[in-house]
């Protein structure tokens, strides 16, 4: 018998990305790969996806507006529904994939797992895939903002199609994409071959998790900030041999701020703005994050962040979308590991020098 | 001392109805089961998503992942109204003269007794349809409002406006009100019978603290009851404003659950209240006099439904525990 007051959530997968950019063939591979989950898929048309056996429903992108007045408060209506019939029938499948279209906002999906009660109660956002068309990217940003957000808000970025451009190509397509979106893990493949590890089970959007395991956040130091992309004079290492790509090795941690061109592909509008500082009081914390989310909400895309309270024990972590904000205790700080405070911004218009100022002065005073 | 008849079935229930005084209990997987001497099943759908009680022919009629629409009997046969391969059949609606409304995606379909069947495209996608209680017109909930159609008449559809999702609706039995649920925790109601020209007036009818997913109306149509709260609120539509200015009763409140499906008695003011915990009480509008029907369960009741003369009750939860209660003891 099953009760559906204390199922476990059900992770949630989202793949974004242009048309073109192999989310089919993605898909394809984790429906047909064996590795012993069973998979209900919502896609925007049958495509050429999948097997008979294979849970698939058709779904129309649905946009709601919530009607509390605030612009960024949109939701999946088309998600509610189908999770919800989805949801009556559990034994099915062990996790939910969603394949958006290519110009499909990843906000709304994200938003809905959050904002509507029925879906949260049920379901667990795991991860925001994104998939780039390596030949095309280039393109794709000069001609919409879309191709920008999914980058934006991704957790995992693949850079797929590299064996069509030079290594060169290859280097300034990451470099923007790491302009766009510094926390993204982004890993390089060639039809979407990639080990589904990666993808699937990332805990991205899980407080515990999210943070622990992001080493990229963890190792980030002032310059990844920067908008560097390779034609600015620092000295980034990029690991071009292994598939991870989510360290940069910094050779020098001098703290600085000058502007750089914002990327070697220009029409990037997304900027990211890491904040770090040292223990922090609560009392100043806590509504100085509620105030710039309420303000600055509609210009934040994501926002993460590991926080330092003085006297407290614990990690605190922080994630927001938008003006959805949510943070917890995490874990015990380690012995030897640095009580400090960062916060990234992910977003648009976003003032760096006032996001400074205000979240230093929510540091506790010497 | 009401007693309870239990039946245990796997899985999300549905809905549940009397067809000629036999329960029936639809699970979400797709069967249809009976207590007709004895436990009966039909297999119908590959999942049930949608049910509706036909009042007029007595039976039910079903919507499934499988694009299946089904009409079914007393004796548990099942005949087949419309397929569409592949579609969530999402919502279907049981119309005078053996009329069926069914949708899915952006379009509502009605299917006459003469087998014809009549389209209706809106911009956004379908999410309620419920009959008007005289004249073939169906009322269509969709985002930023309602479309009214005349079922037999082409032409344009008289937009009821209201922003926001509009997930269910409903007319009054009298045929003056629609009043649809939306996805933020409000119901909206318009008042039709407003002076020809003039605009629909509109009612607000807020502070839910959860989405309210179950609507009743009493006997007679002089009370709307509706579930979304930790209690049952019943606002009231006797006046010719309907609940404009008036503040709803609030019967069997509890502090520690949510009012999760609530059904009225078809004769008297009465009404039956299920909770996320499986309780079951009938409370009296008269006086907020409560009854207990049915102690806590497995899973939320989902799914309630009188017998004609009133005195059984059949329901259905989210994990499978159904039953009749009897009144008469």
């Amino acid at each position: 018998m099953t009760d559906t007051t204390t199922q476990k959530p059900i992770p949630v997968t989202v793949l974004t990305g242009y048309l073109g950019a192999g989310k089919t063939t993605l898909l394809n591979r984790i429906l047909s790969e064996n590795h012993g989950r069973k998979y209900a898929v919502i896609v925007n048309e049958f495509g050429e996806i999948g097997i008979d056996n294979d849970l698939i429903v058709e779904s129309d992108e649905e946009i709601y507006e919530m009607n509390n007045g605030c612009v960024c408060c949109t939701v999946r209506g088309d998600l509610i529904r189908v999770v919800e019939g989805l949801m009556r029938r559990p034994g099915r499948f062990d996790a939910i994939i969603v394949e958006t279209t290519g110009l499909a906002d990843p906000v709304p999906v994200a938003q809905t797992f959050f904002m509507d009660d029925d879906v949260r109660a049920k379901t667990e956002l795991d991860a925001v895939v994104a998939l780039v068309d390596a030949k095309h990217l280039p393109l794709r940003l000069k001609d919409s903002r879309e191709a920008e957000d999914q980058i934006a808000f991704a957790d995992v970025v693949l850079l797929n199609k590299t064996d069509l451009v030079t290594p060169e190509e290859l280097e300034r397509i990451e470099a923007t994409v790491r302009v766009i979106n510094p926390s993204a893990r982004i890993y390089r493949t060639q039809r979407s071959e990639i080990d589904l590890g990666k993808v699937l089970d990332q805990g991205a959007f899980n407080l515990e998790r999210a943070l622990e395991n992001d080493p990229h956040f963890l190792d980030q130091d002032e310059h990844d900030d920067h908008v560097c992309g390779p034609d600015c004079d620092h000295d980034h290492h990029h690991h071009h041999h292994g598939h991870d790509h989510h360290h940069h090795d910094h050779d020098h941690d001098h703290h600085h701020h000058h502007d750089h061109a914002p990327s070697p592909i220009h029409d990037v509008t997304v900027q990211s703005i890491s904040l770090r500082g040292g223990e922090m009081n609560p009392e100043r914390f806590f509504p100085w994050i509620q105030k710039i989310t309420q303000t600055d909400g509609p210009n934040i895309l994501r926002l993460k962040g590991i926080i330092a309270f003085a006297g407290d024990a614990e990690r605190y972590v922080v994630q927001g979308v938008h003006m959805i904000i949510e943070g917890d205790h995490q874990r015990p700080w380690k012995e030897g590991e640095k009580r400090e405070s960062r916060l990234v911004f992910i977003g648009r218009d976003l003032d760096r020098e006032k996001l400074e100022r205000t979240f230093k002065a929510c540091e506790v005073q010497a | 001392m009401p007693t309870v008849a239990p039946l245990d079935l796997e899985g999300h229930v549905v809905g549940v109805a009397f067809l000629k005084d036999i329960p029936f209990f639809a699970g979400a997987a797709g069967t249809i089961h009976r207590l007709d001497l004895g436990h009966k099943t039909t297999e119908l759908h590959d999942g049930l998503l949608s049910l509706a009680y036909d009042e007029a022919t007595d039976t039910l009629l079903t919507g499934g992942e499988d694009g299946k629409v089904m009409r079914v009997s007393a004796d548990g046969t099942a005949s087949h109204v419309a397929e569409t391969p592949r579609k969530w059949i999402s919502q279907v609606a049981a119309g005078p003269q053996r009329a069926v409304a069914y949708a899915f995606g952006k379009t509502s379909y009605v299917r006459l007794a003469d087998g014809t069947t009549k389209e209706f495209t809106e911009e956004r996608t379908v999410e309620g349809i419920a009959f008007a209680p005289k004249g073939l017109r169906i009322a269509v909930a969709r985002y930023n409002g309602v479309s009214l159609h005349w079922v037999g008449i082409a032409g344009q559809p008289v937009d009821l406006e209201w922003k926001g999702a509009h997930t269910g609706v409903t007319f009054s039995p009298d045929g003056r009100f629609v009043v649809t649920s939306m996805q933020e925790n409000a119901l909206h109601g318009w008042k039709l019978d407003t002076k020809p020209g003039a605009e629909a007036r509109h009612m607000r009818m807020t502070g839910y603290p959860a989405k309210v997913k179950s609507l009743s109306w009493s006997a007679k149509g002089k009370w709307l009851a509706s579930a979304g709260a930790p209690a049952a609120i019943v606002w009231p539509f006797q006046g010719k404003d309907g609940p404009m200015g008036k503040a709803p009763l609030e019967l069997g409140t509890r502090g520690n659950t949510m009012v999760t499906t609530v059904a009225c008695h078809p004769a008297e003011d009465i009404v039956a209240i299920g909770y996320e915990d499986g309780m079951i009480l009938a409370a009296r509008l008269a006086d907020s006099k409560e009854v207990l029907l049915r102690r806590p369960g497995k899973g939320a009741i989902t799914a309630m439904a009188w017998n004609r003369s009133g005195r059984q009750l059949a329901f259905g939860s989210a994990a499978g525990d159904c039953g009749v209660v009897d009144l008469a003891g």
